[in-house]
């Protein structure tokens, strides 16, 4: 139990207790590396899901894995929750703060620890960006694959967090799929040195499990990477299309044609209404979807797929098709996809991005369902996403000021998501379930699901502090939402505790 | 089908009484791995493709169905498996496969088995049919247990069904025979892993360096011209063999070690003969060997070296050991999985 949350402890025995872990902190770290007055904590009191605002009890900001390590035993001992943070990029709340918790930036963690162009990794500290890795790989002619449009911002240690992905994830993987090997410092202070550089690291595969478990397992000090060779030659097709019914099922025929594309994104109507204007990357403002088909790689592979590409497109009745004929055109047709999110601020005066994954074959049918409920929530929705993955990403426009609309919103998201778990898919591809979907964990999964990883969070944190109330449900809140499966009339594990 | 439900009765019974059990189903990994423990739990009549979709790129199947059926439906719709698992004479099973975590050439060039796993059905320790993932591509919701059971050996749970994604068959492929040395093998092949280039395998032996090409005709063409060498007849045939370990060179193996390394690591100062396959980084010896030098060794590089095959099974693990603090979170992992010990203990090491 946290000091917090202690019924025997009076309030001002709490304080004291965290006054006196404040100064333990600041005897290990250097003075500018404690902060705890309001004006000092406020820059942190959110990360990219703003919905949800909080002061943590403190932030502190170690400059390396010794001060890590001194910062989890300090509040290990003192029982006092940690949140890890990377730059404050993710959508899902995963870095969302608490008022009893001490929050753990590692952003000062950022030093590319070395790059071995023949063995194609780098090894860096978890603060560093996702772009400067590929920035310090270029003069190698090697790249880091994975890129989150935020690429610019987000951390490493963040993108492990969240096993984030991009828009070339179709063809070279998500970060699980990229990531070689981790150092990882557990809630007690110890360190774990988890996969390697050498292909199938001996025990269990604790990479994956890592990969994607929010902060909830250990805080990761050092991340080995995989680069990949920059391909010569990239080229894209933009195709038109009249209905979302066609665009959908285009994108389904490349794939059974056989053509893994280096990016395949949708935009919808409203999103291209959005973006031409910001950009003039000549999109169609008739068309009801465009889809961008990239290939790349030797520049007679381009063109012999590109070829297919466009002839899939026009097979599943695109109306117009454009291929990219220099690299500036190609970055024009991009910039409209790149600046979807940017665009939407013009739009509206909020957005809330969600993020749920489908079987590519039901995308039409789940985008006009999504139309319908613009009609019933009386909010409108954009989508612009990898199409080529199944995963959506629907952009749900409000105004905060307007009184009930963030609860609609709220609403609407929610049904988006159950939806995707209705259509076989999942309530989360890439951003994390955070503080945001942690209700929805709740359709996704049985009680024995969520059991064995509340089992999985104890076997790395018994008396989980690590980010707490994030990522995994208790059993009561779903049981409270009336949404448990509860198999045969029983609670399963009934006699293990609930927290 | 056999009816989980029963299987489910089998392993509620064997952990009230903690009897371990000896979770099998082709039973073509026998020789991998710890010490063959417990009472039998034949999985084999779990099998069946359950769902395919061309369209989807996955494929789902019980935990008893053979890779060699999976691949000749995949065939069928010009797909397979990315990591090419070997199939050991038709016996083996892709529940064996992911309990494994056994990949074949492909491997450093498109991902290892572990990769392409996307949702599990399993029955745990307690008898509980639990279902993680999905037959989705992307998916982040929960942790990632589907790719946790890729390679624990069945001593966290009994899979019982496994969904994959898979990948279009390439539309050219193309082998090319260098002879050279092995300084000079491994040099080239991290040299030419840098390039853009559709490599797909690459395997050195007897002074010999085989290199796949696959992908697109004139991506694989125009990488011919750009490397070299001589092209090889029967190419097809050789990967197969190289996959499932028919070469002469390891039938002459009684024993035989794996050692895994990172790339663009130097040659192992040992004597006799080698295969070197995945760029470098997986390195075959014949036993016997001294192993825990072996081990040593291969760590100061930054690998490990396992025990693949011996003639006779050591009674403790053949596997690199973990280091303490590594070896703490697996038992409690196993015991939050398994919380009587009985799935396949000791397979992977004595104490889980
Ligand atoms: C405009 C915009 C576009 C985006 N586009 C994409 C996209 O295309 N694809 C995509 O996948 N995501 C996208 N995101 C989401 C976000 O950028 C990613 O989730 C990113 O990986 C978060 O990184 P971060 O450093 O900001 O992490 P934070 O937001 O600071 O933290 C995220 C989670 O990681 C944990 N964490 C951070 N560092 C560590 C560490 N060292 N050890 C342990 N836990 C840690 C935190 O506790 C938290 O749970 C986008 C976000 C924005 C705002």
């Amino acid at each position: 139990m946290f000091v917090g949350s202690n019924p025997t402890l009076s309030a001002t025995r709490v304080m004291a207790v965290y006054h006196q872990v404040i100064e333990r902190l600041r005897r290990v770290l250097p003075a500018a590396a404690v902060l705890s007055s309001p004006e000092e904590l406020k820059p942190y009191e959110c990360d990219a899901l703003t919905l949800y605002r909080q002061l943590p009890l403190a932030v502190t900001l170690p400059a390396d894995e010794a001060q890590v390590i001194a910062v989890l035993r300090i509040c290990h001992e003192a029982k006092i929750p940690i949140i890890a943070r990377g730059a404050g990029t993710g959508l899902s709340g995963g870095a969302t703060p608490r008022s009893d918790a001490v929050l753990l930036s590692l952003a000062r963690l950022n030093r590319i620890i070395g790059i071995d162009p023949l063995a194609r990794t780098a090894r860096v500290q978890p603060g560093v960006r996702n772009l400067a890795i590929s920035e310090a790989a270029a003069p190698h002619d090697l790249y880091y694959a994975p890129d989150p449009s935020s690429q610019i911002a987000c951390t490493i240690g963040g993108n492990v967090a969240e096993n984030s992905g991009g828009v070339h994830c179709l063809k070279y993987g998500l970060t699980v799929h990229n990531v070689l090997a981790l150092r990882v410092v557990t809630i007690e202070g110890e360190v774990l040195e988890i996969g390697s550089a050498a292909p199938d690291a001996p025990g269990y595969d604790l990479l994956a499990l890592l990969t994607g478990s929010e902060g909830l397992l250990g805080v990761v000090t050092e991340v080995t990477v995989r680069l990949i060779p920059k391909p010569e030659c990239a080229r894209v097709v933009l195709a038109v299309f009249d209905s979302l019914t066609r665009a959908g099922q285009a994108v389904a025929d490349v794939i059974a044609a056989g053509i893994i594309p280096a990016g395949l994104e949708m935009m919808d109507r409203p999103t291209i209404a959005a973006v031409e204007p910001f950009v003039n990357a000549g999109y169609p403002l008739d068309a009801e979807a465009i889809l961008l088909c990239e290939s790349d790689g030797t520049p007679e592979a381009v063109e012999e797929e590109i070829v297919r590409m466009e002839a899939v497109m026009r097979g599943a009745g695109a109306t117009a098709c454009r291929v990219s004929c220099d690299e500036a055109e190609r970055l024009r047709f991009w910039a409209g996809r790149k600046a979807a999110f940017p665009a939407m601020g013009a739009l509206s005066p909020d957005y809330y991005c969600m993020d749920g994954s489908i079987p590519r074959k039901r995308l039409a049918a789940v985008l006009q369902e999504i139309r319908r409920m613009e009609a019933r929530y009386g909010l409108r929705c954009a989508n612009v996403f990898h199409a080529g993955d199944g995963n959506l990403h629907p952009l749900i426009l409000f105004d905060s000021n307007i009184a009930d609309e963030v609860a609609r919103a709220e609403a609407f998201g929610a049904e988006i998501l159950e939806l995707c778990v209705r259509e076989g898919g999942s309530i989360t591809g890439e951003h994390g379930v955070g503080v945001e979907k942690i209700d929805q964990m709740c359709v996704q999964f049985g009680g024995d699901e969520l059991e064995t990883f509340h089992a999985v969070k104890r076997a790395f944190d018994a008396l989980g502090l690590l980010n707490p109330g994030k990522a995994v449900p208790t059993l009561h809140r779903c049981a409270e939402l009336g949404r448990l499966h509860v198999h045969a009339g029983k609670v399963p594990h009934p006699q293990l505790p609930r927290f | 089908m056999t009816d989980l439900g029963s299987l489910q009765e089998r392993v509620r019974a064997a952990a009230s009484a903690r009897r371990p059990l000896l979770i099998r189903a082709g039973g073509s990994k026998d020789f991998y791995g710890g010490p063959l423990k417990g009472e039998l739990l034949d999985v084999s009549a779990v099998s069946g493709i359950t769902h395919c979709e061309p369209t989807e790129l996955v494929i789902s199947a019980q935990a008893g169905t053979r890779l060699a059926d999976i691949e000749r439906v995949l065939a069928s719709f010009a797909q397979m498996l990315a990591c090419e698992p070997p199939q050991f004479d038709g016996w083996a099973t892709i529940g064996g496969a992911v309990a494994s975590g056994l990949s074949g050439p492909r491997r450093a060039y498109c991902g290892a088995l572990r990769d392409f796993v996307l949702g599990i059905e399993m029955i745990d320790g307690r008898g509980g049919l639990l279902r993680f993932g999905g037959r989705v591509i992307k998916n982040v919701a929960g942790f990632d247990v589907s790719r946790l059971m890729t390679g624990s050996l069945g001593t966290l749970g009994v899979l019982t069904e496994i969904t994959l994604k898979t990948v279009p068959r390439p539309r050219a492929e193309c082998t090319l025979r260098f002879e050279m040395d092995q300084p000079k093998a491994l040099e080239s092949m991290a040299r030419w892993a840098a390039r853009p280039l559709p490599l797909s395998a690459t395997a050195w032996h007897e002074g010999a360096l085989h290199v796949r090409l696959s992908g697109a005709d004139a991506a694989v063409s125009s990488a011919c011209g750009a490397l070299g060498g001589e092209i090889m007849a029967g190419a097809d045939a050789y990967w197969e063999s190289v996959r499932e370990q028919q070469l002469p060179f390891f039938a002459a193996a009684r024993e035989l070690w794996r050692i895994s390394l990172p790339p663009h690591s130097p040659p192992l100062p040992v004597v006799g003969p080698t295969l070197i396959e995945w760029g470098g980084s997986l390195r075959w010896l014949p036993g016997p060997q001294d192993g825990s030098d072996l081990q040593a060794l291969a760590a100061r590089i930054g690998g490990h070296a396992s025990l693949y095959r011996a003639f006779s099974k050591p009674s403790g693990s053949p596997f690199q050991p973990l280091s303490p603090a590594m070896l703490a979170v697996h038992k409690r992992l196993k015991a939050a999985f398994d919380p009587q010990g009985i799935l396949n203990p000791g397979r992977l090491y004595p104490d889980l």
